[in-house]
């Protein structure tokens, strides 16, 4: 048997020698390369108290299967409200994403919004990646199935207070290009938010607690809305919570 | 050329009458203690480091592999002259060795020195599975010594290789804890002042390049012949003898800067061939290289071999001594060096430095004119008063990398390096191949010419001619480029009397030059020997067409000729 395996390989060889495209077909290009990679994480897994007494939990991460060349991520983030037992907001995104420069990955896919109340699908085109001075930044635009456009943007910057000791600034904010009631959303600038994490590398980068605080408002029609419908325009909260990747 | 085909001949004849030895190696799962931690891995007959195998020049080995893994395996003879088949690349050499199969490696040995072996399948070699070679020379040595010890270094890490690739793929610093501070900031700002600190940070920040980018893989425990520092591994010897200390740097990402304080070594060889002596007080071993080094020592009393890793994350320590139990002092580590926009420059200003030993009166060949925006007075390491004595043509000049020994004397440098016996005749290379050596620090991706392995055409060379291999580093990590089966002749400007190595190492934005002779038929791996970097990309086949013995390899004639360029 080992004497018949050694004289496939011989003829195999001798085949891949003769022939450039077989050539090509170089099995070694298997065994000496690490092709695919996987990864899960979560930004963000934190309690959150309102100054309004309210109280929340919010979740912000997901997972990653692929090669250099394309990745297919499933990115999930939601906010879970304790006073209704509910998701006031709840988004699956299923991305594809290549790419595109040294720095930069487009992504395309779909997002499916299934938070208490009305559900929405979109489309989604993005272009994530690291911009000059070490800004993580991620943005998109989405196209709703009730055919309304919106764009958001992240941006993040991590500071070394040491090398275990992270201060982290974010950035969020989300613009429509047309109102979509049903969903509490104005046409413009619909709201941002911003944190500020201050976390400890415990175990590895796999388990980062942090505490922090964290701004959210809303503007304009979509703080009408909100206030419409008796929820808040400007909410202040302290947050705990930890970073996990694995 | 032909004189080596005539000695290997010559040497397979005098093997038949002299020494046919047989070997057995299992490859076991093995426990691996650092002394900071536990943890499973792989190894040789039972324990990892694996044995030392000791072979003799001329003889003809036979070793039995057998692999008590439930994964493939592969051994291969690292520096080892032989037939391709026999050196264990999966893929390349041989299909690679099935869970409970038994493979019988067989070839003549036919040169002398300090090698070792590792297995070239997945992760096992930074998981445990590596051991040493001694071969044992026909004829006498041109230097006496007493004893000797192999010294042999890795970095064991706590997590397995697969999931080191895996976090440096999801984030490329997911290791590196010297990276610059808030703290390290005001530090640099109360020296230089503010502004130029900020305009400093923007410069690297603008570029998203870290000056900490040295060590991609902190956190492991440097081990010497299986021993952390605090279980501290101990050569013993009586006063008066020469000990020939053998140093294989077996990591799978960190090289190391290797002092004994309090004595003079002198290098006799380099990658197992001997070199004329030189005498040091310190040298930087890179991965897969080996280091011979000879020290006597008169009095009765301690001294500590102390490894520090190039980037400072850590240290490997052992003892000489003469009895078990003695110690000495072990020194405290130096600060970490940092990049500096020299090494930088092979990455901006792709191709203006050639800091190849063929130009040591041209360091200022590099044309600062062309890196734009860069304010000069900015750029701390380029100080040229600040680098002392010792400055290496084989680093760029200002290069936070730039070796100089802790107690202010000789440190080796490749351009000490001097053949002791060329194994060539001298002569023109019948061509040039250039090789950039090049990635993507973000994404962790490396590569050759901007080409992965996945994506690269083999390198074909012809048998018999002498190829004359062109290194741009325009990375700003240290390449150790290792060529499989057959000798790399560094360029240190010494022409016949150019060192004959297996692995060159290629510091940030510089050009190192070897040469080969093309002399064994077949097909060959050559890769960054950084397990990480080869993972990724940085890797090539070879394949040599013709020869005497060319009845497989001969017929790709229309392959392409010199590989991408």
């Amino acid at each position: 048997m080992k004497l018949r395996i050694s004289f496939l390989w011989g003829i195999a060889l001798a085949a891949a020698l003769a022939n450039p495209a077989l050539a090509q077909q170089d099995p070694a290009k298997k065994t000496q390369t690490a092709k695919t990679f996987w990864g899960v994480s979560a930004e963000k897994l934190e309690y959150r108290y309102s100054d309004s007494d309210e109280e929340l939990a919010a979740v912000e991460g997901g997972a990653f299967y692929g090669t250099d060349e394309l990745e297919f991520h499933w990115l999930f983030s939601g906010e879970w409200e304790e006073a209704h037992n509910a998701w006031e907001s709840l988004e699956n995104q299923f991305v594809a994403q290549i790419p595109v420069s040294d720095f930069w990955d487009a992504k395309a896919g779909v997002r499916v919004d299934t938070p208490e109340g009305t559900d929405r699908v979109y489309s989604v085109l993005g272009l994530t990646g690291l911009a000059p001075y070490w800004f993580e930044v991620d943005t998109n635009l989405y196209v709703s199935d009730e055919g309304d456009a919106s764009v958001d943007f992240e941006a993040e910057y991590e500071l070394l207070i040491t090398n275990y000791w992270i201060l982290s600034a974010t950035f969020e904010s989300l613009v429509a290009f047309s109102e979509d009631r049903e969903i509490g959303s104005g046409k413009g600038l619909n709201s941002t938010e911003l944190g500020l994490r201050l976390s400890y590398d415990l175990i590895g980068r796999a388990f980062a607690p942090y505490v922090g605080v964290v701004h959210e408002r809303k503007y304009s029609d979509t703080a009408d809305l909100a206030r419409d419908s008796g929820g808040s325009t400007e909410d202040w909260f302290a947050v705990i919570g930890a970073r996990v990747m694995f | 050329m032909k004189k080596s085909i005539l000695l290997a001949m010559l040497a397979g004849f005098a093997s038949l009458a002299a020494h046919a030895g047989e070997y057995d190696i299992s490859v076991d799962r093995v426990q691996i203690d650092t002394g900071d931690f536990v943890k499973e891995g792989i190894g040789y007959n039972g324990a990892s480091p694996g044995p030392i195998l000791r072979f003799k020049e001329g003889e003809e080995v036979t070793i039995n592999v057998t692999n008590n893994l439930d994964e493939m395996t592969s051994i291969h003879w690292h520096g080892l002259i032989l037939p391709f088949e026999q050196d264990g690349v999966p893929g390349i050499s041989f299909p690679g060795i099935k869970p409970g199969e038994t493979f019988t490696y067989k070839f003549p040995i036919v040169q002398a020195g300090t090698y070792w072996f590792h297995s070239h399948s997945g992760f096992q070699e930074p998981n445990g599975a590596y051991g040493a070679i001694v071969i044992e020379p026909e004829g006498r040595e041109p230097f006496r010594y007493d004893r000797d010890y192999v010294v042999q270094l890795t970095d064991k890490h706590p997590h397995s290789g697969d999931r080191i690739m895996r976090n440096l793929k999801m984030s490329a610093d997911y290791y590196n804890r010297q990276q610059q501070t808030v703290g390290d900031f005001f530090a640099e700002s109360g020296e230089k002042g503010v502004m130029a600190t900020l305009k400093d940070r923007m410069m690297w920040g603008d570029m998203r390049m870290m000056k900490a980018d040295i060590e991609d893989v902190q956190g492991f425990t440097a081990l010497i012949n299986g021993k952390g520092p605090d279980q501290n591994w101990t050569g013993l010897f009586e006063p008066g003898e020469r000990i020939r200390l053998r140093f294989i740097n077996s990591s799978a990402m960190t090289y190391f800067d290797i002092r004994i304080p309090g004595l003079e070594m002198t290098v006799v060889q380099a990658d197992g061939n001997n070199v004329q002596p030189v005498n040091v007080d310190e040298f930087r071993i890179g991965v897969a290289e080996t280091y011979d080094v000879i020290v006597r020592i008169r009095d009765e009393k301690a001294y500590t071999i102390f490894a520090e890793s190039m980037g400072r994350s850590g240290f490997a320590r052992a003892t000489l001594a003469t009895e078990a139990g003695m110690t000495a002092e072990v020194p405290e580590m130096r600060e970490a060096p940092v990049l500096t926009m020299a090494d930088m420059a092979g990455h901006m200003d792709h191709g203006s430095m050639d800091h190849g030993a063929m130009n040591h009166g041209d360091m200022e060949s590099m044309d600062h004119s062309k890196m734009e925006g860069m304010d000069h007075s900015m750029m701390s390491g380029m100080d040229h008063s600040d680098m002392g004595m010792s400055s290496d043509s084989f680093y760029a000049s200002g290069s936070g990398l730039m070796p100089q020994a802790a107690n202010g004397g000789k440190f080796l440098s490749y351009a000490d390096l001097k053949a002791q016996n060329p194994l060539y005749e001298d002569r023109e290379p019948t061509r040039e191949i250039e090789m950039r050596l090049t990635g993507n620090m973000e994404r962790y991706e490396w590569s050759i010419n901007g080409v992965k392995y996945e994506d690269a055409d083999p390198v074909v060379l012809q048998y018999g001619e002498r190829v004359r291999f062109k290194f741009v580093n325009e990375t700003m990590m240290t390449h150790p480029m290792h060529l499989h089966g057959m000798w790399s002749i560094l360029d240190v400007g010494a022409d016949k009397w150019n060192p004959i190595k297996h692995v060159i190492s290629v510091a940030p934005a510089t050009t190192v030059y070897m040469e080969t002779e093309v002399d064994a038929p077949g097909q060959w791996a050559f890769h960054c020997h950084l397990s990480y970097h080869a993972a990724s990309g940085m890797f090539r086949k070879i394949v040599v067409e013709g020869g005497p013995e060319g009845t497989v390899a001969q017929g790709e004639s229309d392959g392409q000729q010199g590989g991408e360029s």
